[in-house]
């Protein structure tokens, strides 16, 4: 007979290198996702991603208006391009869909950070993409647990049933 | 659907263990799910148990965040009372559906 045996994830090790509302909450989502399933999760914060962990722009992030054909009117109309590129358009589209979010009960990003930690997942933050974006710990949120290499994050990767997500 | 006894109970149970019926829950059921899942009930666990039973009969649905805002447990005690699975056990020893709440 075919083996069968279920063979439960056991740790996840996630990426996000891209920094637009979208990317960095579908991280968030499948992080916390993942954490209230008890597997054990990390997180790796890298290049614009950083700006999911960074004070001063975590929950203010945007979705891009230009650039991106799935974005539709409210309605299901298509988005002018040449309309998104207007100033204020995009900080507009990003902030009603943060409110959208948040009634579907999606938490602001500082919150969602704190969720995830609160169930003992961890947030790192990429030691190259720091330095280069000339940030400091005290600039990170206060769940980002350590500034570390992607060496270092590798390392926290072993075990047979671990997967890498890069988002 | 089956039938499955728990606590000297018949009740009807999904393929994943969750009771089908709310109302044949009890807390001698709720003690017995969770033994099963390694967890010994306290009183605080019943606070949170009873929360989620009222807000389902309600027909509200849950995510972790409004248990964690509810007043009952914040989100780190939730952990604690229910490890590995903090909406997901509560939901089942509750005798409530699974959540189907990404968050």
């Amino acid at each position: 007979m075919e083996n069968r045996e279920k063979k439960p994830l056991e740790k996840v090790c996630m990426i996000c290198a891209k920094g637009s509302l979208e990317d960095v909450y579908a991280t968030l989502v499948m992080a916390n996702g993942a954490v209230m399933e008890g597997i054990e999760t990390k997180v790796f914060f890298t290049f614009f991603g950083l700006d999911g962990i960074t004070k001063k722009t975590m929950n203010h992030l945007h979705t891009a208006t230009t650039g991106n054909p799935a974005m539709r009117m409210p309605g299901g109309l298509p988005f002018p391009t040449m309309l998104g590129g207007l100033p204020g358009v995009e900080t507009a589209v990003s902030s009603m869909m943060r409110k959208q979010m948040e009634e579907l009960d999606m938490p602001p990003v500082d919150e969602f950070l704190e969720m995830i930690t609160a169930g003992g997942g961890e947030i790192f933050a990429c030691k190259l993409a720091v330095d280069m974006f000339k940030l400091k710990k005290e600039d990170l949120s206060d769940e980002v647990s350590d500034i570390i290499t992607i060496g270092q994050f590798y390392e926290m990767c072993d075990g047979d049933r671990t997967q890498i997500i890069f988002t | 659907m089956a039938v499955k006894t728990i606590a000297n109970a018949q009740v009807e149970v999904t393929e994943d263990g969750y009771l089908e019926d709310m109302n044949q829950w009890n807390e001698d059921i709720a003690k017995e799910i969770a033994k099963e899942l390694g967890i010994e009930l306290t009183e605080k666990h019943f606070e949170v148990i009873n929360y989620l039973r009222e807000k389902t009969k309600a027909g509200e649905g849950l995510t972790i965040r409004k248990v964690g805002k509810s007043g009952v447990v914040d989100i780190k005690e939730l952990y604690k009372l229910f490890p590995k699975g903090p909406l997901k056990f509560s939901s089942k020893i509750a005798g409530i559906p699974k959540p189907t709440s990404c968050v």
